[in-house]
């Protein structure tokens, strides 16, 4: 369904559901749809993962060039995240540049996946100051079915932790080795429907819902990336208790990555 | 087409991959594979993988593209950053956008435009992973897809390629005949009437050769369909 075609009905319904803790999909308002992981579809990839969250699909791929390091990092390596919501995921696509709403959901799954340290940047060098890897991770979209951002970090974790280093094609190395991955930052994201906050939005709930939160954890428990969109607001305390169910909820992502 | 070659391409009438001259790459399509587009398709043909997508018809955008009479077909080809081994910066591009557009011509021919006027019918085709030949992989998971999204066509259009590699005619260039062949033509026919609706060309055949590779293109296509026909029976068919 489209989002301008979710009517104001439905909204309601939405709404008087939610607020009795239930889901129109029949799901609780702090439960995960069902998630999918598969990896190593993409040959051309040195990384490559396709994860299903409920109707939501996302491909991602992992591609590591060689270039110059930052000036003020001359001995790691860099990364790069980029969104494409494909034009065959939703019909309300625009070709063009991508959107802003694009551009957010790039830089999101970047923080949660850099300011986790899952990427042992140091370990990218091959010259200090003049040669490092550079990791590009993209991420395509192929259905849109609702909560983008958990499903792209889940993707792009899941497509990291299965790439290898291609130090043979490069003349590095006389072997590929596993991308050095320390950790697994996992995003949960809520959002506000009437006064209630559920997890794992669908298209039809984004679509009427008034704000979102995205918070995401690592496998200690500790708080890596959050990020508030859409013009609603929580209160201080929709935000605390939001933080603590992240923490308690993205068991079933973890375990589900983990099992890759 | 690099041309001549010293590159042993095919010995014996075997290439690289094993195949006669003749022979397809295996291709294995399955419909009705995503959950937003009204009709989908998704494709594997040798290593190459797509994906295509169908919208429609509805109201077209921008507007200054409706037509008074009849709908447009929307075509757009794109390939995923990480489908090539050097990672291709994102986005259209000038072989990208020429592709998307003869490919949209191709589709108008057979799909009843005349029945939908000033609309649009959407047809998207993303390629997640390439080696050759991807062009008419595209076309034809495209096709699959508007029969699955239930667009009022003609007939669908299979589309494969010929060529020449060491002086012989073969179908379906692989990676490292497409590098290093001699000549790679595209073809997309309608199967009912046997009209050409897509033809690229470029290297070197002779007028014999050119007779040749335009036969065998046609029989790939031919094979190609009843491929696609059975995807469709599989999804549709209902038990036999």
């Amino acid at each position: 369904m489209s989002s301008d075609s979710v009517s104001n009905l439905m909204k309601g319904h939405m709404e008087s559901l939610a607020a009795e803790g239930k889901r129109a999909d029949g799901r609780g308002i702090n439960e995960f749809r069902e998630v999918k992981i598969e990896t190593g579809m993409i040959n051309t990839a040195e990384g490559s993962s396709m994860v299903h969250l409920g109707k939501t699909k996302v491909l991602c791929g992992i591609k590591l060039l060689i270039g110059t390091p930052y000036g003020d990092s001359p001995g790691s390596g860099t990364m790069t995240t980029s969104t494409e919501l494909a034009p065959l995921a939703d019909q309300s696509f625009d070709p063009g540049p991508p959107r802003e709403a694009s551009i957010e959901l790039a830089r999101v799954v970047d923080r949660g996946i850099r300011e986790s340290r899952m990427i042992d940047f140091d370990a990218l060098c091959i010259e200090h100051g003049e040669r490092v890897w550079m990791v590009y991770i993209d991420l395509h979209i192929l259905d849109n079915g609702g909560n983008l951002f958990d499903c792209c970090t889940l993707a792009a974790a899941a497509a990291l932790s299965n790439a290898k280093i291609p130090n043979v094609q490069h003349g590095i190395a006389d072997e590929d080795v596993d991308l050095p991955v320390t950790c697994w930052p996992i995003s949960c994201t809520f959002g506000r429907l009437g006064d209630t906050v559920i997890l794992d939005p669908t298209s039809d709930e984004e679509s009427v819902m008034s704000a979102r939160l995205t918070v995401a954890h690592d496998e200690d428990g500790n708080i890596r990336a959050a990020q508030k969109g859409m013009n609603g607001a929580f209160t201080d305390a929709e935000v605390r208790e939001a933080v603590k169910t992240a923490r308690k909820s993205d068991n079933v992502l973890r375990e589900a990555l983990k099992g890759i | 087409m690099a041309g001549q070659t010293d590159m042993e391409l095919i010995k014996d009438g075997v290439r690289l991959d094993g195949r006669k001259p003749d022979e397809l790459r295996e291709v294995k399509i399955t419909a009705g594979v995503l959950d937003n587009a009204d009709g989908s398709c998704y494709l594997e043909w040798g290593n190459n993988k797509i994906y295509a997508g169908v919208f429609g018809p509805m109201e077209c955008h921008p507007r200054h593209k409706q037509k008074a009479d009849r709908a447009i077909v929307q075509a757009r080809y794109t390939m995923a950053p990480f489908s090539v081994n050097d990672r291709k910066r994102p986005g259209l591009d000038r072989r990208s956008s020429e592709i998307s557009y003869i490919v949209s011509q191709a589709f108008e021919k057979v799909v009843m435009v005349e029945e939908f006027p000033k609309a649009s019918i959407r047809v998207d085709m993303q390629v997640v992973e390439a080696h050759a030949g991807t062009r008419c992989a595209a076309m034809t998971a495209a096709s699959v897809a508007l029969a699955d999204a239930g667009i009022p066509m003609r007939d669908m259009i299979p589309a494969c390629a010929s060529g020449k590699v060491n002086d012989v005619v073969v179908l379906d260039l692989n990676k490292e005949e497409d590098n290093y062949g001699q000549a790679d033509l595209p073809l997309a026919i309608i199967p009912s009437t046997g009209e050409v609706v897509l033809l690229q060309l470029d290297g070197h055949l002779t007028p014999d050769q050119f007779e040749e590779a335009m036969d065998l293109a046609t029989s790939g296509c031919m094979d190609l369909y009843k491929i696609m026909r059975d995807a469709l029976d599989k999804s549709y068919g209902g038990k036999k």
